[in-house]
């Protein structure tokens, strides 16, 4: 059932999202710049979390999952430390992803040749 | 012929997009990206005996690893031109985009060429993703206190 439900949830935000490519002149570019603000604004109304808990990987295998840790972590940072806390733990939960991509686009950039 | 009637004609003629099957396809793709995210934390759950979230954070790095690897590969271009939205949305579109600009740039030179234009595409989500969520905790804390 879980399985499902992620499936269901993250095809239909996709198809979602191929609507608005298909009829509107915006490229993929912002299309994955809004979902990721539509991630932190859903995080904002307290939704995201029920999202992950109901959908799992369907929400968090998302581009917008990545708005939504940047606010949560920011927010948590702001509840611990004040307004330095903003600062200093924006990217705390985002880390992951963002070092993951870095170091595997580089060593893969480095060891393969672009294919044409 | 004035302008008019030539734009008619090109839009008779060009050809058009099978929008239907378009959203099928991005709902068919991106549904299984969710499912198989599903899926790794699952077995890491299972197999490893890990909490949530930490088989989360595996499952994000194995599916960004992947896409860099079939990235790489010449496989995910391709992929890309044909899914859309189904690659572009879900996490595998972010590492798809750092690493073929890593590996297009290449060419120009380690800093010129790879470190420059190494966020060319990713750099928008990262920088908008932080200015929203830095806006809204500001709000947040104004109305919440």
């Amino acid at each position: 059932m879980n399985f499902l439900l992620a499936f269901l949830f993250a095809g239909s935000l996709c198809a979602i999202a191929q609507v608005i490519l298909d009829n509107t002149k915006l490229t993929p570019g912002h299309i994955t710049s809004i979902y990721t603000v539509m991630g932190a604004f859903l995080s904002f109304l307290g939704i995201y979390d029920n999202l992950i808990s109901k959908f799992g990987a369907g929400a968090t295998s998302l581009i917008s999952n990545f708005g939504h840790m940047l606010y949560s972590s920011a927010l948590q940072g702001y509840q611990e430390e004040g307004l330095l806390g903003i600062f200093t733990n924006m990217l705390t939960k985002s880390s992951a992803a963002i070092t993951g991509a870095i170091v595997f686009a580089f060593l893969i950039a480095i060891v393969f040749k672009p294919k044409d | 012929m004035n302008k008019d009637e030539y734009k008619k004609l090109v839009t008779k003629h060009s050809p058009k997009e099978p929008r239907l099957k378009n959203i099928l396809v991005a709902f068919f793709v991106g549904g299984t990206v969710g499912f198989i995210g599903e899926f790794l934390i699952f077995i890491l759950q299972e197999s490893f005996g890990m909490s949530v979230s930490l088989a989360g954070i595996w499952t994000c790095l194995i599916i960004i690893g992947a896409s860099s690897l079939l990235t790489a590969l010449g496989f995910f271009d391709n992929w890309v031109s044909k899914c859309k939205c189904g690659l572009i949305i879900p996490t595998t579109g972010f590492a798809h985009s750092v690493t073929s600009s890593a590996l297009d740039y290449k060419k120009d030179g380690l800093i010129t060429g790879l470190g420059s234009n190494f966020f060319k595409l990713a750099g928008s989500v990262i920088l908008y993703g932080i200015i929203s969520s830095f806006i809204l905790v500001i709000v947040r804390v104004v109305i919440g206190g």
